[in-house]
């Protein structure tokens, strides 16, 4: 229920930097997910939050208060951590009250908010059991539960599905989900899993070695990615990395890869393109825009033929791996128009969805 | 130990596997028990006739028991013991659970050098340490007082205590502290709500320990003590019950076991805990 700001923060472990350089605004009731491969920092930037880890350098405000140095309890946040954390010698509900009755709130009233926190929950049968007595999902949303019940301004979440088998983490993905709605309130959701982020973020905050590669909403990650990081981390399978070369051909431009297949440039891109003509640059392309040829729905997609190496069906589709240009390259097409591996078969490519990436700089051009 | 039979097992297999073994060493750790009993209960003529079975009893009196209590200062010593016991077993505990909790959990310069010290500190044999101990006890003016006994165990028990319980605290996760904190302890309110609740099994073993340490004690006890109603139970039994070469059987094994049934009993009183610390690990 408040706004949290990260001002140029840092964090270094004696000599290795964790966190370098983080600004994040982070609005009123908003759900956003940091994510990132492991030991980019998602964790320490978290528990900076918290108040667990000293601040090396830089600011953080919760609403308007600045707490570099406010100790944890007075920072009013709530955090679930990925192993629980639910103290083993406590039944659910004392588990659920410890915060309440820390901070002498009446009986009657920490009785309400427990009993509603676990009707939220669906956790009221489970109020006289301890920790051990439940299962991997029951003791997840009973730490949620504790988070609920003290009303805090934050929520802070550090990969709490992780544990989960993978069902279940989809189950509960949608469950955090509900609850967001329900108990409107500021979250900071630490993950790894680029589908979890996807899924659940109002904005996603993709994070890589210490710093901020990008933020915005997931639509946009997926659409628009800034650098071939982020290309490269949203969507699964992962978009492809060709290499080829910007040409001229004729008015228009065309993408040639080194193999000699040659893609027309759409035409409203090519001004964004010009000024790159004749570099060696990085060609992105998502499997899902790499299929089957079908009958065309609009010219801006264009064949070529490829061999095919490997098939993995998923039942919706097939992802079909080839070699193009050297690179292992993965398509998705319609289980009906694969051929076997070794056969050739002719794919089209949506020019429209794709991305020029300079390798020099790494940035999406 | 789980009684069940496990799959493919066979019942004679069990026998030499099992049962066999578990009987050999249940014996092995009773008969002691068993024999300070027959001979605290047997007759002297009886206890130095060589030609009859020494496991019988033929004839059993509580003549020794009576000396025991009624003759010698038993009663005094068994309380001296017990009093030096819970004393120098609460002083090293409560420094060792201090002292466990900040060197297994807080940062501070020289913190790991300092643990190493403490061990280091455990490794002095007392046989050494009791020469400059007895100046110090009668610089204090306690030579010859149980104080001095209380204020000398803790030497070897601290050490001892805190090395324990560094590692049991650090089995406890920091996260149930660390989540505590968050949901509005001080860190002093998550140590003693959270963290020593968990490790009470680990405190019990330490306490244990610590207890039957100083209850066992012989050296500082015999150097620190003269007066006989000073002395506790190991000091004053073999001190007043052996008179040069002449050994009082029936009452030494008398007092013997009078001193050891408390300790075990604790002990089958604790096990549960007892096992659990040892063995470390408090499950999420
Ligand atoms: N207590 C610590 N002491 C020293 N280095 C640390 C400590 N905690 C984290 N680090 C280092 O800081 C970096 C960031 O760690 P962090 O735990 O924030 O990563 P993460 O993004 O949460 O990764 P994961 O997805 O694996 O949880 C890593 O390189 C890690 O090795
Ligand atoms: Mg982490």
């Amino acid at each position: 229920m408040a706004e949290i700001l990260l001002k140029d923060l840092y964090k270094t472990y004696g000599e290795t930097p964790a966190v370098r350089g983080i600004d994040l605004t982070i609005a009123e009731n908003e759900f956003v997910v940091l994510v990132g491969p492991s030991g980019c920092g998602k964790t320490t930037t978290l528990r900076m939050i918290a108040g667990l880890e000293h601040i090396t350098a830089g600011d953080i405000f919760i609403g308007d208060r600045l707490i570099n140095d406010v100790p944890p309890r007075d920072r009013n946040i709530a955090m679930v951590f990925q192993n629980y954390a639910l103290y083993p010698h406590m039944t659910v509900y004392e588990n659920m009250s410890f915060g309440l009755r820390l901070r002498k709130v009446q009986k009657g009233e920490i009785d309400i908010r427990v009993k509603e926190a676990a009707e939220i929950l669906n956790i009221e049968e489970l109020l006289e059991r301890r920790p051990k007595q439940l299962s991997g999902g029951q003791r997840q949303r009973v730490a949620m539960g504790r988070a609920i019940v003290r009303n805090p301004q934050a929520f802070l979440f550090d990969e709490p599905l992780s544990n989960l088998d993978a069902k279940l983490r989809v189950q509960m993905r949608t469950e955090i989900k509900r609850i967001h709605q329900r108990v409107k309130t500021t979250v900071v959701y630490v993950t790894h899993d680029q589908v979890e982020a996807m899924s659940l973020a109002d904005r996603i905050v993709v994070m890589n070695n210490g710093i901020i590669e990008q933020v915005g909403p997931p639509q946009e990650m997926y659409d628009n990615p800034k650098t071939r990081f982020v290309a490269g981390f949203i969507g699964s399978p992962a978009m492809n990395f060709v290499p080829c070369k910007l040409t001229t051909n004729g008015d228009g431009l065309s993408i040639k890869l080194t193999d000699g297949v040659d893609l027309k440039v759409p035409g409203e891109r090519e001004k964004r393109y010009r000024p790159h003509v004749d570099r060696d640059l990085i060609l992105g392309i998502r499997p899902e825009h790499l299929t089957e040829c079908r009958q065309h729905t609009n010219e801006q997609q264009q064949d070529f033929g490829c061999d095919v190496s490997v098939l993995e069906p998923m039942g919706i589709d097939t992802m079909v791996f080839m070699e193009i240009a050297n690179v292992e390259v993965c398509a998705r097409a319609a289980p009906d128009a694969v051929k076997n591996p070794g056969e050739t078969m002719t794919f089209t490519i949506d020019m429209q969805k794709m991305h020029l990436i300079d390798p020099s700089t790494d940035t999406v051009l | 130990m789980s009684m069940n039979r496990l799959v493919g097992e066979t019942y004679s297999k069990r026998l030499f596997v099992f049962w066999i073994p578990l009987f050999l060493f249940v014996f092995v750790l009773l008969f002691p028990f068993f024999w300070m009993l027959i001979t605290s209960i047997k007759t002297d003529a009886e206890l130095y006739n060589r030609r009859i079975s020494p496991f019988l009893v033929r004839d059993p009196t509580l003549d020794h028991w009576k000396l025991l209590f009624n003759d010698t200062l038993f009663v005094q010593w068994a309380w001296n013991t017990l009093w030096v016991a819970c004393a120098s077993t609460g002083i090293s505990l409560f420094a060792g659970v201090l002292g466990g909790y900040a060197l297994s959990r807080l940062v501070f310069p020289g913190s790991t050098i300092f643990s190493i010290w403490i061990f280091i500190t455990y490794l002095v044999p007392p046989a050494l340490l009791f020469i400059p101990l007895t100046g110090v006890m009668s610089f204090l003016g306690l030579h010859d007082s149980r104080l001095s006994l209380v204020f000398s165990y803790p030497t070897f028990l601290v050490p001892f205590c805190i090395w324990l319980l560094i590692g049991y605290f650090q089995t406890i996760p920091k996260e149930l502290e660390e989540c505590a904190r968050i949901d509005g302890a001080t860190r002093i309110q998550a140590m003693v709500k959270i963290v020593f609740p968990l490790a009470i099994p680990g405190i019990l073993s330490a306490g244990i320990f610590a207890f039957t340490l100083s209850w066992n004690e012989f050296l500082y006890a015999l150097v620190f003590l003269s007066s006989p109603e000073n002395k506790t139970v190991p000091v004053g039994v073999t001190g007043e019950l052996v008179l040069g070469d002449v050994f009082f059987w029936g009452p030494l094994m008398a007092g013997a076991l009078f001193g050891s049934v408390p300790i075990a009993i604790i002990y089958s009183f604790f096990v549960e805990h007892y096992v659990s610390g040892m063995t470390g690990a408090v499950k999420g």
